[in-house]
């Protein structure tokens, strides 16, 4: 019945296909892509082309093809985006839950600390912890170096178990009081069991929900963070999305606008997308809609 | 009410000190202020050096240091940057402005409109323009404030430029170089542009919450008490509908303000303009304590003075609240 | 007899649903008189509020309302949205099931009832407000000075149901339609509302519709009854006659299926209310019916007079022969 009603979303639907489309193509990548990511499209002058025959979306600053580089970065930056968001989701599924359910200090503890954090301006959090993550050194084998991939996920992982939470203690508090959980303590079920069994399963909706916003939120705070320089170097000229993003900017004053529009235009659909579906998952699960037969 | 008000304000001047102690711990830790000073200023005396760290409470002990600078903030004795020694307030407060004007104009304008869109598209569910008014808002939740800062750049000036010989508005900072004094006409028109852009992220954003929030209460059955009365219909949707709505979408807007402010951040910087979002970026680049500092003060206190100002208006708005 | 304040003559109102047309009344006529207390009696989905929701023109775009309405000698079928305002609050009031989701949470109770007044009499605000404490006074409700400055979930239950009334009283409407007004009420405060509605009716002339499924409910204060199934009138008369010579079998089967005390099982009503999206031909109650026959199913039968009360069965002499 969700499933029916996620359906009855068409722009969600489409959404599910392009993403399937662009995920596969992505995933096939040394098929997909026409040139290494840092290989030259031709002998010199081979900068700053045009979309042509041999580079369909022109090359970059020094000579290399913009459309194999968008594959190998958007490969980079949707598993960026998917390991922090289940990392992310985890965490806050965990934490969430324990401070709905039991609440008292604990919860009120995680509220204050989770509405604190969420009310700065998330760019200034992000740089400001980016970097003193980066500066604790007893901390490196765990997140990496400060300018690798591993590192931006443990960032985003960081941060973003905290809209979840949020999302998930909502949930648990909505279910702490129905009548079934009443009957499982009666029978004697631990406060454990009745999280794992009775309330994760049936706030499933809301944490897909919170698993596509974190996913899309990691993305293009990536993205952001790239373009003003804070991005992760993947190393031999591996490039993520937002790196790409990034050289737009300079782009814009160059002129050359095949360089600033299609890694936007990339950017702009992948979000579009995940927001699509989750917006039609959150419809599609909403409880006051289940109450109908 | 009052003494909601002033047990809130009580609070609010620890928490400020503890928030602004965690800045200075992750600042000491990420930007390594010491390192910093001595990149900028090579031929740095030992004194001079320690002097540094005296003055900017960089003790080895992030207590004592903490309090320290605590200390000289508050009787004002400010260090200065590490870049030539320059005072740190003259800069931050042309920023400050600078971001104050735009951020006000971009509000009003966002909310205005934002509001307007969702009381439009509620009115007639499912309808058209609630389908358009949607997917906009979609479209402007989902593109990042600097991807259509640069867009608006790429269209306005290089494009504009091409096509009509002169830039319509202008993409980069608050008066063309070389501007002495103050100039409203160029001003505002400098401001066009990055207002635009803040104001797209802040329209999708409240056109969706006014209208959902417009939608629960028009299915509340107080309206259908309302319109029994026979009042007219404007008064029922403005004393009745909008009053009831507004209530949730103030609570979030207030706490709204860091993402706004963040979205400031952004596009202050692409299009060259001189605010907060640009001294921070530039100083946290260099490592800047001293000027980093007083800034993060600054936003930790409106972060605060906002949430505050959330709790507050939802009890004053919502009676239901206010004797809990 | 006092000539019908509120008349209405074969009103039909159908919603266009995604899943078709649905006839929530088809054809009724119901007359009620000045000052009278009339109770419209039914289940849930027999139409009863849907009708009087028409009247006042509360439904949504999407019913489609024939017949017609005359209050007062004006047609308020058809009305303008001007026309309509003009009456509601001010000749006709409604109250509803729900006192508390009826008020509106973030107004003063004493600027809710002013507002009425304010809409159909020129007052000024300190008029308005004093008048409003009176009436609180006349619902019943202590400290009406007091009161009047605080909100709705200050009130209890009861007392939220007497602020609804002092709304809908305010203007001194000729008629008030009381929709299940003490359903969400507890069975003490129940008498106590119906003695509240009973004052009003009495001090301001006002004739009550009340619409109800409680028969005890219009035992105490009703003095005739309209009984309505599917969407149509199926016996009228004086409440007497209704509880001691039922002429249709729907209204005895709900007499019958009211509990009593010495009585070991309830006896309900065999079978389900229809589907309006496909209402039956013929009887809606045919199916359910113990007395039905094969011509029950041929023609929606129209009320016909019966000794003094009039019933929709076509066999009504022998329903008011059985025990």
């Amino acid at each position: 019945m969700a499933y029916d009603r996620f359906v009855s979303h068409r722009a969600a639907v489409v959404s599910v296909f392009i993403m399937a489309t662009l995920v596969i193509f992505v995933a096939l990548s040394p098929f997909t892509a026409r040139y290494g990511v840092n290989e030259s499209v031709q002998a010199p002058p081979n900068y700053f082309l045009s979309p042509r025959a041999n580079a369909w979306l022109g090359t970059d600053d020094i000579g290399r093809d913009l459309y194999s580089r968008l594959i190998y970065g958007v490969r980079v930056s949707l598993i960026i985006g998917i390991f922090s968001g289940l990392i992310s989701v985890a965490i806050g599924c965990l934490i969430g839950s324990v401070a709905g359910f039991r609440g008292g200090r604990f919860d009120d503890v995680v509220m204050r600390v989770t509405d604190l954090f969420l009310a700065f301006p998330f760019l200034v959090t992000l740089l400001v912890m980016r970097n003193m993550i980066g500066g604790i050194s007893w901390l490196k084998p765990v997140t990496g170096e400060l300018n690798s991939v591993r590192f931006i996920i443990v960032l985003f992982a960081i941060f973003g178990w905290m809209g979840v939470a949020r999302i998930v203690r909502g949930q648990v508090l909505a279910l702490k009081e129905r009548e079934f959980i009443e009957a499982a303590r009666a029978v004697g079920a631990s406060r454990w069991y009745i999280v794992r069994r009775h309330l994760l399963p049936n706030s499933i909706g809301p944490i897909m929900v919170a698993l596509t916003f974190s996913v899309v939120s990691a993305i293009i705070s990536e993205s952001t963070l790239a373009f003003f320089g804070y991005g992760p170097q993947a190393g031999d000229g591996a490039t993520s999305l937002g790196i790409l993003v990034g050289q737009a900017k300079g782009a814009v004053n160059t002129g050359f606008w095949h360089l600033a529009l299609f890694p936007c235009l990339t950017l702009v659909v992948i979000a579009l997308c995940i927001n699509f579906i989750g917006d039609a998952l959150r419809d599609a699960t909403d409880p006051r809609l289940q109450r109908d037969a | 009410m009052l003494r909601y008000v002033l047990r809130r304000l009580a609070w609010a001047i620890p928490t400020l000190i503890f928030v602004t102690f965690l800045v200075y711990i992750a600042l000491r830790i990420g930007t390594d202020p010491v390192a910093s000073y001595k990149r900028i200023n090579p031929r740095a005396t030992k004194a001079k050096i320690a002097q540094y760290i005296e003055v900017n409470g960089l003790d080895p002990n992030y207590v004592r240091g903490y309090f320290r600078w605590l200390g000289n903030f508050v009787t004002l004795d400010w260090p200065r940057s590490i870049k030539g020694s320059r005072e740190v307030w003259p800069q931050l407060k042309d920023a400050l402005a600078n971001t104050i004007r735009l951020g006000v104009a971009a509000s009003s304008v966002g909310i205005v409109i934002g509001l307007g869109l969702g009381v439009f598209a509620a009115l007639r569910p499912g309808g058209r323009r609630d389908v358009a008014v949607n997917t906009a808002a979609f479209v402007g939740i989902s593109i990042p404030p600097y991807v259509s800062a640069i867009l608006f750049q790429l269209l306005f000036a290089v494009y504009w430029s091409r096509w009509f010989g002169s830039t319509l508005f202008p993409t980069s900072g608050v008066y063309p170089p070389g501007q002495l004094g103050f100039d409203l006409g160029l001003m505002l028109k400098h401001m066009v542009l990055p207002t635009f852009v803040v104001a797209i992220q802040i329209i999708a954003v409240y056109s969706r919450y006014m209208r959902s929030s417009l939608l629960d209460v028009l299915n509340s059955e107080y309206m259908r008490t309302a319109r029994s009365k026979g009042i007219s219909e404007a008064r029922v949707l403005f004393r009745h509908g909008l009053r009831n709505a507004l209530i949730p979408v103030v609570t979030i807007a207030a706490l709204d303000v860091g993402a706004i402010v963040g979205g400031l951040i952004i596009t202050e910087n692409v299009f060259s303009y001189p605010g907060m979002g640009k001294y921070f970026l530039s100083a946290f680049g260099e490592g800047d304590f001293p000027l980093l500092m007083p800034w993060m003060v600054i936003i930790v206190a409106s972060t605060l003075f906002f949430n505050l100002l959330a709790d507050i208006s939802y009890a004053w708005l919502d009676p239901r609240i206010r004797l809990a | 007899m006092s000539a019908p304040v509120l008349e209405i003559r074969d009103l039909t109102v159908t919603f266009t649903t995604p899943l078709g047309p649905l006839a929530a009344v088809r054809g009724i006529d119901l007359d009620v008189r000045a000052g009278e207390m009339l109770a419209v009696v039914g289940e849930s989905g027999s139409g009863k509020s849907v009708s009087f929701l028409a009247a006042m023109g509360l439904l949504p775009k999407t019913a489609t309302i024939t017949g017609s309405v005359l209050l007062d000698g004006r047609q308020l079928v058809g009305a303008s949205s001007k026309e309509l305002r003009a009456v509601r609050g001010q000749l006709m009031s409604m109250i509803f099931q729900d006192p508390l989701s009826a008020l509106n949470p973030v107004h003063r109770v004493g600027d809710q009832i002013a507002e009425m007044l304010q809409a159909h009499q020129k007052l000024s605000d300190k008029a308005a407000k004093a008048r409003s404490v009176d009436l609180l006074e006349i619902v019943g409700i202590p400290q009406s000075g007091d009161r009047a400055l605080q909100y709705p979930h200050e009130f209890s239950g009861g007392m939220r149901q007497r602020v609804v009334i002092a709304i809908a009283i305010a203007n001194s409407p000729k008629v008030l339609i009381a929709d299940e007004p003490t359903t969400a009420l507890d069975v003490t405060v129940q008498a106590q509302i119906l003695e509240v509605i009973q004052k009003v009716q009495k001090q301001f002339g006002t004739a009550v519709v009340l619409i109800t499924h409680d028969l005890g409910v219009v035992a105490r204060v009703c003095e005739r009854v309209n009984v309505m199934y599917a969407g149509r009138v199926v016996e009228r008369a004086e409440i007497g006659d209704i509880f001691d010579a039922p002429s249709h079998p729907y209204t005895r089967g709900l007499l019958a299926s009211l509990p009593q005390a010495g009585v070991e099982r309830l006896s309900p009503i065999a079978g389900f209310p229809p589907n309006m999206l496909r209402p039956p031909a013929g009887c809606a109650f045919r199916a359910r019916c113990p007395h039905a026959v094969a011509e029950c199913g041929e023609t929606l039968p129209t009320l016909r007079q019966i000794g003094a009360s009039h019933s929709a069965c076509i066999r009504a002499e022998e329903v008011l022969t059985s025990s």
